[in-house]
């Protein structure tokens, strides 16, 4: 029987019931008394000496309250980078400053100029219109390659260049990584784009600022998938308020995908105002100011050469790739290139030698910086397209090519300094086989001819690392900041329990399934535990919730302090029945003696915390309550295989998505229906990516695709019903639940398998193609098929 | 500013507005019914979608003008009159048709109305339907299949581990 509560079972979500019914409170729900709005004048062009800007005429405008320039910001610190890399040389990355609201030069279309505060929204986009900024265009910097060549227009006139780094990962083995290509008897090179792309979390961003005068408290409602880090950037670095009079709260937030990890001008500009004017600031984005100034996605150019010997195993991979970061640093944005793309880079493959080289670059663009996979999806998009293309070229069979190369033997240290627990990518594959129903593919493809189509099928597999991260590992690693979660569990009077984690949900369910977890430890139902996060006032710490580390790391440290307020509760029982504390069990909620009959509820002892009547004072406290911090030994090594079936038009290039099947190892799974739900999301991200979304910028740095006009995201019908399965369970090793993590997979793992596909169709059709860069739109299509 | 009266959810409703007031700003800010959400400026997520007189409309793309003497439903008013869920709604629960739950209220709509024109839609039917509807978290997978079983059809249940 499946089980309808605690860990494994599916029971449907609290949220759900608010959301539904119209009731969720999203930040651009709340309207504080009093509130006035900001509308921000962007800048339209790319790249732009300020030489000032006439005021006079909004400032006289109906309802307007205020406006601020960039030189009301000057006593104010920058907008922080949270991670120094260190490049190939020893030397520290260029880290330029990044104002909250422009000063002396505009750098990316959408970097804010001035803004205006006003009584009502309307009332401050019009006289945002009556700003006269005397801009003078200078050349953009946009494409990579031509921004690292000597002479060219710096980003930045205060850094040496416009490279941020050059990372060389593991450096010492540049070398040997050199000599093994030279005698390989097969070298397999591939040159891709990994395109740039826009989040795009359905709810665009919004913060709320107010300032009380009477307690020179500061709160900031904000759209964030991790308050406490904000509250932590901004308060310490930007506006110089301590945590104790700084309150973030992120309350229901409708997705974020990465994007609302980091730390925004506009928070700060909203804090800021509110307390400079005395009234509450409000923003909210338009979907266009979403496009041209949340932090975008990807943006790689990268080769990728795979080293086999003459019996096809692998033996060395060299990448180099440059990485856009934009025209400031975002947040997490140096890591994304380095740590969480060139630790991946063996992927599922014993390859005994790898050398990954990073340039970054900074452009006259939005800046960049994690999206769902965050790095990942690059590392797996490259060596899962040479893999396929070397199967190719070596006539081999692709997945015989990968099983020949799998890592078999766990724990498995990877030439690149990451060390992978468990896992069995035999047993993803062959389940994959199963599900994708891969022996009936041939049958397929024939009634696809019938009908005048090509069919192709694509593989590949996967891993990740999750579980973000070891505190002290990140710390050598240039991260400003531990990677730990906190929990504080507090058991009420009556038995109820209210639990406080620093992990936050926009989306993933986390008040249902971390409530099934507290719930199965105890024995009572899930209906007693209550889930608090995203608000600083009530969560003592968090670091938020991002690179899938929300169960790993966050219900870790909640399994920490529930196993804190057990073992106190069997002190209290234990006093109650008058045995020994070795001797009392917890079983569905009732302490008992062992070898006895003797029981008391889990109430009971709830009660006597509170009402120490008869109770163990000289030994413990009353109360019931707890707080662990958690930081994971290692990341997690969550793995997978996936299969995809395009149809490719051959008259128009259009492809269609007929099958998709992901066969994941999660290790354990707590809520089988929301882990599936979370594949399903990061799968049509995926496809998403690999057949319609790009985000473009013209040559004199004009964002093309501002609008979901010019944006292609994944509708209901691009994308097929999933075939999906979890039932490959490796757990981790080194948590206390044995989990993984399932949030980014879907994304990671499903770009090379469409692009497999439609080669791999092409390839049926008699055309010649290797390559094409995503997105893979009929006119790309169309044209590749055209060259060969 | 002129007056604008309608029927929101069964309730007369009234308001000065702008000639250039959208009916989901009317909703959202004078009527302080947060439930319809705004996902883009160019019409085209989906997000704000209500009834009027019976029949889906993009909440962003009339001016509450426009939307005189008519009858609204919004999400708010779609629960069964004692307060549970109504079919549509209690589907999306059910098969995990919604994550972040910001697209919902315009997915919920949206399946009801496909529903009165259509009681038994083919999945294609469903995600063509749906063409104008974004979301960004679920993937449509289960989003369609709560439209399936609102209408009655069969479909698999949620996954559950085998103990
Ligand atoms: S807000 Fe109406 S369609 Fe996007
Ligand atoms: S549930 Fe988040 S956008 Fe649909």
């Amino acid at each position: 029987m499946p089980k309808d509560s605690g860990i494994g079972a599916s029971p449907k979500r609290r949220e759900d019931v608010r959301f539904l019914t119209g009731r969720g409170q999203y930040t651009d729900d709340i309207n504080i008394n009093g509130q006035l709005y900001v509308h921000f004048l962007r800048s339209d062009m790319a790249h732009a000496t300020i030489n000032g800007i006439d005021t006079s005429e909004a400032e006289g405008m109906p309802g307007v309250v205020r406006v601020f320039t960039g030189a009301d910001f000057e006593g104010v610190g920058s907008i922080p980078c949270g991670w120094q890399v260190t490049d190939r040389h020893g030397e520290p990355m260029q880290e330029p400053a990044h104002p909250v609201l422009a000063q002396g030069k505009v750098r990316h279309v959408g970097d804010p100029i001035a803004a205006v505060v006003a009584e009502t929204y309307a009332q401050a986009r019009d006289a945002a219109e009556a700003l006269v900024p005397d801009l003078e265009e200078l050349p953009a910097v946009i494409d990579m390659k031509d921004a690292v060549k000597d002479g060219t227009t710096k980003v930045h006139d205060d850094l040496t260049s416009n490279l941020c780094y050059d990372w060389g990962f593991v450096e010492e083995n540049r070398d040997a990584v050199a000599k093994a290509m030279d005698e390989a008897a097969h070298v397999t090179t591939l040159e891709l784009v990994n395109n740039r792309l826009v989040a795009n979390p359905m709810e665009p961003r919004v913060a709320v600022g107010d300032y009380n005068p009477g307690t020179d408290d500061h709160t900031l409602y904000t759209t964030s998938q991790n308050p406490h880090v904000i509250r932590l950037l901004m308060g310490a670095f930007v506006l110089g308020i301590p945590e104790h009079k700084l309150r973030v709260v992120a309350p229901d937030v409708g997705g974020g995908f990465g994007t609302k990890i980091f730390h925004y001008a506009e928070e700060a500009f909203v804090t800021f105002a509110a307390k400079q004017i005395g009234r509450p600031v409000k923003w909210t984005a338009s979907r266009s100011e979403a496009f041209m100034s949340d932090a975008h996605g990807r943006d790689h150019v990268t080769k990728i050469e795979l080293a086999l010997d003459a019996e096809n195993n692998f033996t060395a991979i060299r990448t180099e790739t440059y990485a856009n970061m934009g025209a400031y640093l975002s947040t997490f944005a140096p890591s994304v290139p380095t740590w969480l793309h060139g630790t991946l880079m063996a992927g599922n493959y014993k390859t005994p030698l790898i050398y990954v080289n990073v340039k970054a670059v900074f452009t006259n663009t939005v800046p960049v910086d994690a999206y769902r996979g965050a790095g990942r999806p690059e590392a797996t998009f490259q060596l899962e397209r040479v893999i396929d293309k070397a199967a190719r070229e070596l006539g081999v069979d692709p997945l015989a090519l990968r099983r020949q190369n799998f890592i078999t033997e766990f724990p498995y240290a990877t030439p690149v300094a990451v060390e992978y627990d468990t896992g069995d990518y035999e047993a993803t594959l062959s389940k994959l086989e199963e599900i994708a129903d891969i022996s009936g593919f041939e049958a397929r493809r024939r009634e696809s001819e019938a009908k005048g189509k090509w069919r192709g099928l694509g593989m590949n597999c996967y891993i990740e690392a999750c579980g973000i991260a070891p505190s002290a590992l990140v710390g050598q690693l240039g991260a400003r900041a531990g990677l730990y979660e906190s929990a504080t569990v507090r058991v009420n009077a009556t038995g109820g329990l209210s639990v406080m984690t620093g992990s936050h949900s926009h989306g993933q369910g986390h008040e249902t399934s971390f409530a099934q977890v507290v719930a199965d430890m105890i024995g009572i139902d899930d209906g007693m535990v209550e889930i608090v996060h995203g608000d600083t006032s009530k969560v003592p710490m968090g670091m938020g919730t991002y690179g899938s580390r929300s169960l790993a790391v966050g219900g870790s440290a909640i399994v920490r302090a529930t196993e804190k307020i057990i073992a106190k509760a069997k002190k209290i029982a234990a006093h109650l029945m008058e045995a020994s504390e070795g001797d009392i069990e917890l079983k569905d909620g009732q302490f008992t003696v062992a070898g006895t009959d003797k029981s008391v509820a889990w109430g009971d002892v709830t009660l006597a915390a509170y009402v120490p009547h008869n109770y163990p004072l000289e030994e413990i406290e009353p109360g019931l309550e707890e707080t662990a911090f958690y930081d994971p030994a290692n990341f997690t090594y969550p793995s997978g295989a996936y299969a995809c079936e395009v149809e490719v038009d051959p008259e128009t290039g259009h492809v269609t998505i007929e099958r998709f099947a992901a066969a994941d190892d999660f290790g354990n799974v707590v809520n089988p229906m929301i882990v599936e739900g979370q594949v399903h999301g990061g799968l049509a991200q995926g496809i998403g990516q690999a057949l319609l979304e790009n985000c473009s910028y013209d040559e004199d740095g004009q964002l093309i695709s501002a609008s979901y006009m010019d944006y292609a995201m994944p509708r209901a019908d691009d994308v097929p019903m999933f075939d999906v399965d979890h039932s490959c369970q490796t757990p981790c090793t080194h948590n206390p639940l044995g989990v993984k993590g399932c949030g980014e997979a879907g994304a990671i793992g499903s770009p090379p398998a469409v692009v497999n596909a439609v080669i791999d169709a092409l390839q049926s059709g008699g055309k010649n193609v290797m390559h094409i860069d995503m997105p893979l739109s009929p006119n790309r299509v169309w044209a590749a098929m055209q060259g060969a | 500013m002129s007056h604008v009266s309608m029927k929101v959810n069964g309730k007369e409703v009234g308001g000065e507005v702008e000639g250039r007031t959208l009916l989901v700003d009317f909703l959202r800010e004078d009527l302080k019914m947060t439930g319809t959400h705004v996902g883009c400026d160019t019409s085209q997520c989906g997000a704000c979608v209500v009834h009027v007189d019976g029949k889906a409309v993009k909440a962003c793309t009339i001016f509450a003008l426009e939307a005189e003497g008519a009858e609204v439903t919004t999400i708010e008013g779609m629960a069964n009159a004692d307060g549970s869920l109504g079919v549509v709604q209690a589907a999306f629960q059910e098969h995990h048709g919604l994550q972040c739950g910001f697209c919902t209220p315009g997915m919920v709509m949206a399946g009801a109305a496909l529903l009165k024109e259509n009681p038994k839609p083919s999945e294609a039917e469903i995600r063509q339907y749906l063409e104008g509807n974004i979301c960004r978290c679920t993937g449509y997978h289960n989003i369609v299949k709560a439209i399936m079983a609102a209408s009655g059809q069969d479909v698999e249940p949620p996954a559950v581990a085998a103990e």
